[in-house]
């Protein structure tokens, strides 16, 4: 090979590199990016069953019921719809009645109830999820103060 | 009053900045001796007016000082002293005062020891980390100023954050820090070279130390952060690629890369091009971790300072700074040629397919952090990329690395001899086999490739064994030739040694508990028991504790084992009356390096509680991996041959001897 031939190869390599790992991270991005939805978009639109997605909102007061073993559910609200979601495992400790909450999962055929594999609730007391408070700020229902921390 | 004197401090400090970042650059491109020598007392000066600062501030925290704002809103009487403490740098502005602290110490250190550094070169690389020093006081005075006062001085603060309650904080912000200041010294010498234009091997030795010690401290700071997520938020989880972790994660892939491309630069006067731009791009995603950091514009565990002000400013001085130093780059970078040819089998070889990897990894994370940004800003969509998308990219991209990289060492410079590699590699390679077979038999479960993983962490492990047992020749020499031979080799070479297995056994680590790890959500009335990883666990009820800031709810277990009590362990929920505010307490058990993680969730109404329970074998072996590879940063950077100007301290006598004898 001549040195011509070389750094060909070299440069060939590290491109066919570049690129095999460009299209892996086009196929990760298909594979696990979930959407964020709030409950009144579900509402206009229909999530097909067994995608995954992100659903936000807040957590209707007198709607968490504890069901078998560490089985619970609630319903997620932006005061316009509401969704009911189960989740089987530990709820955050900042889960609480009336805050903001994002929770991740799908919805199963047949069914109109979100199954959430996580729930997210955040450290401070007042603060909300990101994407909640810019959604509710926009639907005019944003109650809490600004984040002052 | 003292509180002023701090603030007034700190516009001293920033008036030395400017001057400091101006006159001495001046001086050195004029000649002018005076004002090159300014640097020296300036970064000295400048160091004083910071530590003062901070002192003052300090202070404030210590004694409870509710006059002050930022006092008020971080700390609390009846926290402990060494929560106090840390609250100076646990919140927003006394962590970039803190920044800023360590940034000027590493000035004055070379302002102190850097003597025998080229005048020039001395007052450049003051001068630019100057320019930081003048953003960052900008920067706390004009946004929120942690010496503002509160009138009338509240009797109480509402208490720090109770995560940041813990052994974590007081060290852990402070070592990526470390890391970040240390990659801003090496910019500093970068620019200062380019600015002469004069990029060569005497600056990639000058920059190693600056490198290694960054890399260093910013593996500790990720190890760390790690560690503290794990056992401080409950969820079992010790990585979950939360932007505020690939913050970190980023600098110090690209600081991986940059070590070894500067290895090749220094040996080889090759890729100085190359060199110098992953000097820069390291820098920027330091300073982009920051503003990920400060300004809140990602959704994350960690965002405690959502000020749009203070993000706005951070990009302003990303975009300076990056901007500046790529102009510069661009400037110079014709002017750089580049040295020696090499054979694509060659360690300079092996040491580019290390970068080409690891900056196309970091490339990958980076879009996976900022590409829901980016959605949002231009189409209003809201997604999340979630740690599949991470695991995927990332983890398959690492495959090839980490079955390259006990190569690297065993390949000659300029052209090396594969096929002789793989012949002193076998062995490790068979070894790494059948020991992750065993492995496999023993913990009997989980998927077949986490043979092939397991494999590959061990290989990591006896490839970096074999590398010291080739260069030593132990098995060719006599046993007191080969032992002399492995005791004079160069502390480097213990170091790339030790980086290497550190890494295997992160690796290790890692696949064990992903393959091996179990858990348990049960409910549990007291008296009840449950199994995890060979033990039992029997609930003996709940009790009721006060701490000096918090009350908590503490369930108790006893651990046995095949009928016999090994252990007990406490796990509970707390509640910080201040803020109303519950966390989850852990009760982790350690056996040898597997742990045993029991954590607490809701009361039922029937008097039960849910557990949740995880068996986390080998776990410990994540951070003992880290610790490994920290360890061998220190070794390496012991090495004699890397010390600031080393060769020409011994030079300086014979010269000063000549101009005594004229």
């Amino acid at each position: 090979m001549t040195r011509k031939q070389k750094r060909l190869a070299i440069i060939g390599g590290g491109m066919s590199f570049i690129l095999a790992a460009a299209l892996l991270v086009m196929f990760a991005f298909g594979q696990s990016i979930a959407y964020f939805y709030m409950p009144a978009d579900l509402a206009k639109t229909s999530v097909p069953p067994e995608t995954r997605i992100r659903l936000g909102g807040l957590v209707e007061k007198g709607s968490v019921a504890r069901g078998e073993g560490s089985t619970v559910s609630f319903a997620v609200t932006d005061n316009e719809n509401t969704v009911k979601v189960t989740y089987t495992g530990i709820l955050p400790d900042l889960f609480r009645e009336g805050q903001g909450v994002v929770t991740e999962g799908k919805f199963i055929a047949g069914s109109d109830v979100f199954v959430a594999d996580s729930v997210l609730a955040k450290h401070d007391e007042n603060y909300m999820p990101k994407e909640v408070a810019d959604r509710l700020k926009e639907q005019g229902v944003w109650e809490g103060q600004e984040q002052t921390q | 009053m003292s509180v002023e004197l701090g603030h007034y401090a700190l516009v001293l400090a920033l008036a030395t900045a400017i001057v400091l970042s101006i006159l001495p650059i001046w001086g050195a491109w004029r000649g002018d001796r005076p004002l090159m020598e300014l640097a020296t007392s300036g970064s000295l000066a400048l160091f004083g007016l910071v530590a003062f600062a901070f002192a003052v501030l300090t202070q404030a925290h210590l004694a409870s000082d509710f006059s002050v704002k930022n006092v008020w809103e971080n700390s609390h009487s009846l926290v402990p002293f060494i929560f106090k403490f840390s609250g100076v740098w646990g919140n927003h502005e006394g962590s970039m005062l803190l920044w800023l602290l360590i940034l000027v110490f590493f000035s004055a250190l070379v302002a102190i020891f850097g003597r025998n550094l080229p005048d020039t070169l001395r007052a450049n690389v003051l001068a630019v980390p100057a320019w930081g020093a003048t953003a960052f006081p900008l920067f706390i005075l004009v946004t929120p100023n942690p010496f503002s006062r509160l009138n009338p001085a509240p009797p109480e603060g509402p208490d720090p954050n109770p995560g940041a309650q813990d052994g974590g904080p007081p060290i852990h912000p402070p070592l990526p820090f470390l890391g970040y200041v240390g990659s801003f010294r090496r910019l500093s010498f970068s620019l200062a070279r380019l600015m002469e234009g004069r990029i060569d091997a005497a600056w990639a030795r000058w920059v190693r130390p600056w490198t290694l010690a960054a890399w260093t401290f910013l593996t500790a700071g990720i190890a760390m952060g790690s560690y503290w997520a794990y056992y401080e938020l409950g969820w079992g989880g010790w990585w979950f690629w939360d932007p505020v972790e690939n913050a970190s994660f980023m600098p110090w892939l690209a600081g991986t890369a940059l070590l070894h491309s500067a290895i090749v630069m220094e040996k080889r006067e090759a890729l100085k091009i190359w060199t110098i731009l992953l000097a820069i791009l390291t820098f920027s995603l330091s300073l982009l971790g920051t503003f990920l950091v400060r300004s809140g514009v990602l959704t994350s565990v960690h965002a405690f300072a959502t000020d749009p002000s203070r993000g706005i400013f951070i990009l302003c001085i990303l975009v300076l700074f990056i901007g500046g130093a790529l102009a510069l780059f661009a400037f110079r970078a014709p002017q750089l040629n580049s040295g020696g040819l090499f054979a694509p089998i060659s360690r300079e070889g092996a040491l580019v397919l290390n970068n080409l990897i690891l900056t196309v990894s970091t490339a990958t994370v980076l879009i996976g952090t900022l590409y829901p940004l980016l959605l949002e800003s231009l189409t209003g969509e809201k997604i999340s990329v979630g740690p599949p998308f991470f695991n995927m990219t990332f983890g398959l991209l690492m495959i090839p690395l980490l079955l390259a990289v006990p190569f690297g060492p065993l390949l000659a410079w300029k052209r090396g001899d594969l096929l002789g590699a793989l012949q002193r590699l076998y062995v490790a390679a068979g070894l790494a086999f059948f020991v992750a077979l065993v492995f496999y038999y023993i913990e009997n479960g989980g998927p077949v490739m986490a043979v092939l993983g397991l494999a590959a962490g061990l290989f990591l492990v006896f490839g970096a064994v074999s590398d010291l047992w080739f260069r030593a020749g132990i098995g060719k020499q006599a046993m007191g030739v080969a032992w002399r031979r492995l005791v004079g080799l160069p502390r480097s070479a213990f170091g790339t040694a030790l980086a290497h297995m550190g890494l295997g056994i992160t690796v290790l680590g890692i696949v064990a508990v992903t393959t091996f790890e179990t858990e348990h959500v049960v409910e549990m009335k007291p008296g009840m028991t449950a199994e995890a990883g060979g033990y039992t666990l029997a609930f003996d009820g709940m009790r009721s504790a006060v701490g000096p800031n918090y009350t908590e709810d503490r369930g108790h277990f006893t651990v046995s084992r095949g009928g016999a009590t090994v252990a007990d362990v406490w796990s509970s929920k707390r509640l910080y009356t201040a803020r109303r505010m519950p966390t989850t307490e852990a009760g982790i058990l350690t056996f040898g390096t597997s742990q045993l993680y029991v954590s607490l969730g809701d009361p039922m109404a029937d008097g039960g509680i849910v557990v949740r329970i995880w068996w986390k074998p080998y776990i410990l072996c994540i951070w003992g991996g880290a610790l490994v590879m920290m360890f061998g940063g220190f070794v390496s950077l012991s090495d004699r041959r890397l010390r600031v100007g080393a060769p020409s301290r011994r030079a300086k006598p014979v010269k000063a001897a000549l101009e005594a004898g004229e």
